[in-house]
């Protein structure tokens, strides 16, 4: 049966008292992750790389962003850029609105393989390498339809599996302490619990529910075939260039995303973390106050 | 290896931090060597993967082709919306002496040349096409690169000249030829659609931009506008139509010149 992986029972694989403690404080593992969430993880995250670098491929054939349905080619919202100094020497330039950035080497203006190249995204931000549109679509839509089944499924498992959703759904708990989890990320200190915190919850639920299904609807409305189709979509996204820039601005704060998540693994115990996304297992580190929490959910 | 952890459970601030250091180095070091390595793109521009990842657009066209309709249209806009300059790309003058001839006649003696699987061929001037019944609208541009550009087309729709030369039943593809060689290539620019895209009421032969008669940087005397589609399959500078089974003997053997170079034959999305 497909719950099957769902098992709620959660038995420990194994306790033990800290050594050296004067308290009898007893770590334990428990499952935290199903198999489904563990496979789905690691393809999304290949397909969230593919899609991101192959973006920036698809970005740099024009890299300008625009508001509204057409590209208002004088005035866009972001745009990449180079020119020739006075010296001779190229410059990479971002525009945001009025503001000018220089970012020679790696926006703009770079470096390929030795060459001092004008390309928007640098070439190892792109896939493939060199400029090279037709291939970067290809791989795009590949990863989009995969990451798109895989997420359209596993949004489905979020919603009826009792895991997923024990470990995501905020509670009123949640609520109370979300001062208190607020204050103990700033201070870098990090419960090992069988529960995620207040903080984590809203930012799973906002990625997996917000920004990934917002990635799809501003993708999909860049098809001109799929605004006929659906001609509602790129209407509430503003715009079919509307549409592209909110797609560029999720990418990006998915791309944060990514690099908070990874800080928040290194930080709050790697091997931990590493292997509940593997084999399921992860440590708690006092098994006893998660049991009287639990309330004798448990059955081991 | 053994997490960790004081009494309380809780990470020890300091370890973290180093922790931290430690894993963005780790990271930024295999980011540095895996570009150094430059494997990953020998995958992934691979024969094979280009294959794996080329054939999806069969999956995307099914998708389209089922939550598109026939009939649904591209949506349509204000002439409030319509942009001060169409932009223009490819081809934008072309330098070949037939066309220069015939843009030096203003193009009295160009003749559309409707021809391939059909019952009744047939040669249509620019002023027997402006003499059918007319279709305009303002629909946006969207090119591959990224771009959009909203402007109003007025022209013949497509479906009148398929019946009046009647497509046999092998009939598949309606290919376009064209007159301009793109960046100087030694053979003329082409397109194709399927008959359902043909048939589509906003596939028109566009003589008119923005109530003005079609410039040449935009394709005079006639041009394709597939408003369903992208940029590319919107052929300009038309000499002839043919109606094939299958355009595998033609060039490249793609559908289009694009394609022909690596672009998708289904310009959907």
């Amino acid at each position: 049966m497909a719950l099957s992986i769902d098992n709620p029972t959660d038995s420990a694989i194994d306790t033990h008292a800290s050594a050296g403690s004067d308290l009898p404080v007893r770590s334990a593992v428990i499952k935290r992750h199903g198999v489904f969430t563990r496979i789905w993880h690691w393809v999304n995250a290949l397909c969230l790389l593919v899609l991101l670098m192959s973006g920036l491929q698809i970005f740099n054939a024009h890299p300008a962003l625009y508001w509204g349905h057409g590209s208002t080619f004088a005035h866009p919202v972001l745009a990449i850029g180079a020119y020739r100094a006075a010296d001779g020497q190229p410059v990479g330039t971002l525009d945001i609105g009025h503001h000018r950035f220089i970012t020679t080497g790696v926006l703009g203006v770079s470096s390929d393989n030795g060459q001092t190249v004008a390309r928007a995204f640098p070439s190892w931000a792109t896939l493939p390498g060199s400029q090279w549109l037709s291939l970067g679509r290809e791989w795009h839509f590949t990863a989009a339809w995969v990451f798109t089944a895989m997420l359209v499924s596993y949004l489905i498992y979020s919603v009826i599996s009792g895991r997923r959703r024990r470990l995501i759904a905020p509670t009123s708990r949640d609520a109370r302490t979300f001062g208190h989890a607020i204050v103990e990320h700033l201070r870098f200190r990090f419960e090992r619990v069988r529960h995620y915190n207040p903080l984590q919850k809203l930012t799973y639920l906002a990625v997996l529910f917000g920004l990934l299904p917002l990635m799809i609807a501003t993708g999909l409305s860049m098809s001109p075939t799929m605004d006929a189709a659906w001609p509602w979509l790129p209407a509430v996204l503003g715009g079919h260039q509307s549409a592209r820039t909110l797609h560029f601005i999720s990418a990006f704060l998915l791309f944060g995303f990514f690099l908070v998540h990874v800080a928040l693994v290194l930080v709050s115990g790697l091997f931990n973390n590493l292997r509940s996304m593997t084999t399921g297992g992860y440590r708690i580190a006092d098994a006893s106050e998660d049991e009287s929490n639990r309330q004798g959910k448990r059955r081991s | 290896m053994k997490p960790q952890n004081d009494k309380t459970g809780l990470i020890v601030p300091d370890v973290a931090r180093r922790r931290l250091i430690a894993g963005l180095a780790t990271g930024f070091g295999a980011l540095g060597a895996s570009v150094l390595l430059g494997g990953c793109d020998r995958l992934v521009t691979s024969d094979a993967a280009q294959r794996v990842v080329g054939s999806t657009q069969k999956l995307t066209q099914a998708a389209q082709r089922l939550v598109a309709s026939r009939e649904s249209l591209a949506r349509e806009f204000d002439a409030s919306q319509i942009a001060p300059t169409f932009r223009t790309n490819g081809t934008t003058n072309p330098q070949q002496a037939a066309y220069r001839r015939l843009l030096a006649d203003g193009f009295s003696d160009w003749q559309l040349r409707v021809g391939g699987l059909v019952e009744r061929p047939a040669s249509f001037s620019l002023a027997a096409l402006k003499a059918m019944p007319s279709r305009t609208q303002i629909t946006r541009h969207d090119c591959v690169e990224g771009w959009s550009c909203i402007g109003q087309w007025t022209g013949v729709p497509l479906t009148q000249i398929l019946d009046a030369v009647r497509p046999q039943d092998a009939a598949r593809y309606v290919i376009f030829h064209c007159a301009d060689h793109v960046y100087g290539a030694a053979t003329p620019y082409y397109e194709s659609l399927d008959m359902v895209e043909a048939h589509h009421p906003q596939t028109i032969l566009a003589y008119g931009l923005n109530r003005q008669t079609l410039p040449v940087a935009n394709g005079a005397p006639l041009r394709l506008r597939a408003e369903r589609q992208l940029g590319y399959k919107q052929a300009k500078y038309l000499m002839q139509i043919e109606l094939v089974d299958s355009f595998a003997s033609i060039q490249g053997g793609k559908g289009g010149w694009w394609e022909d170079r690596g672009y998708q034959w289904w310009a959907g999305i």
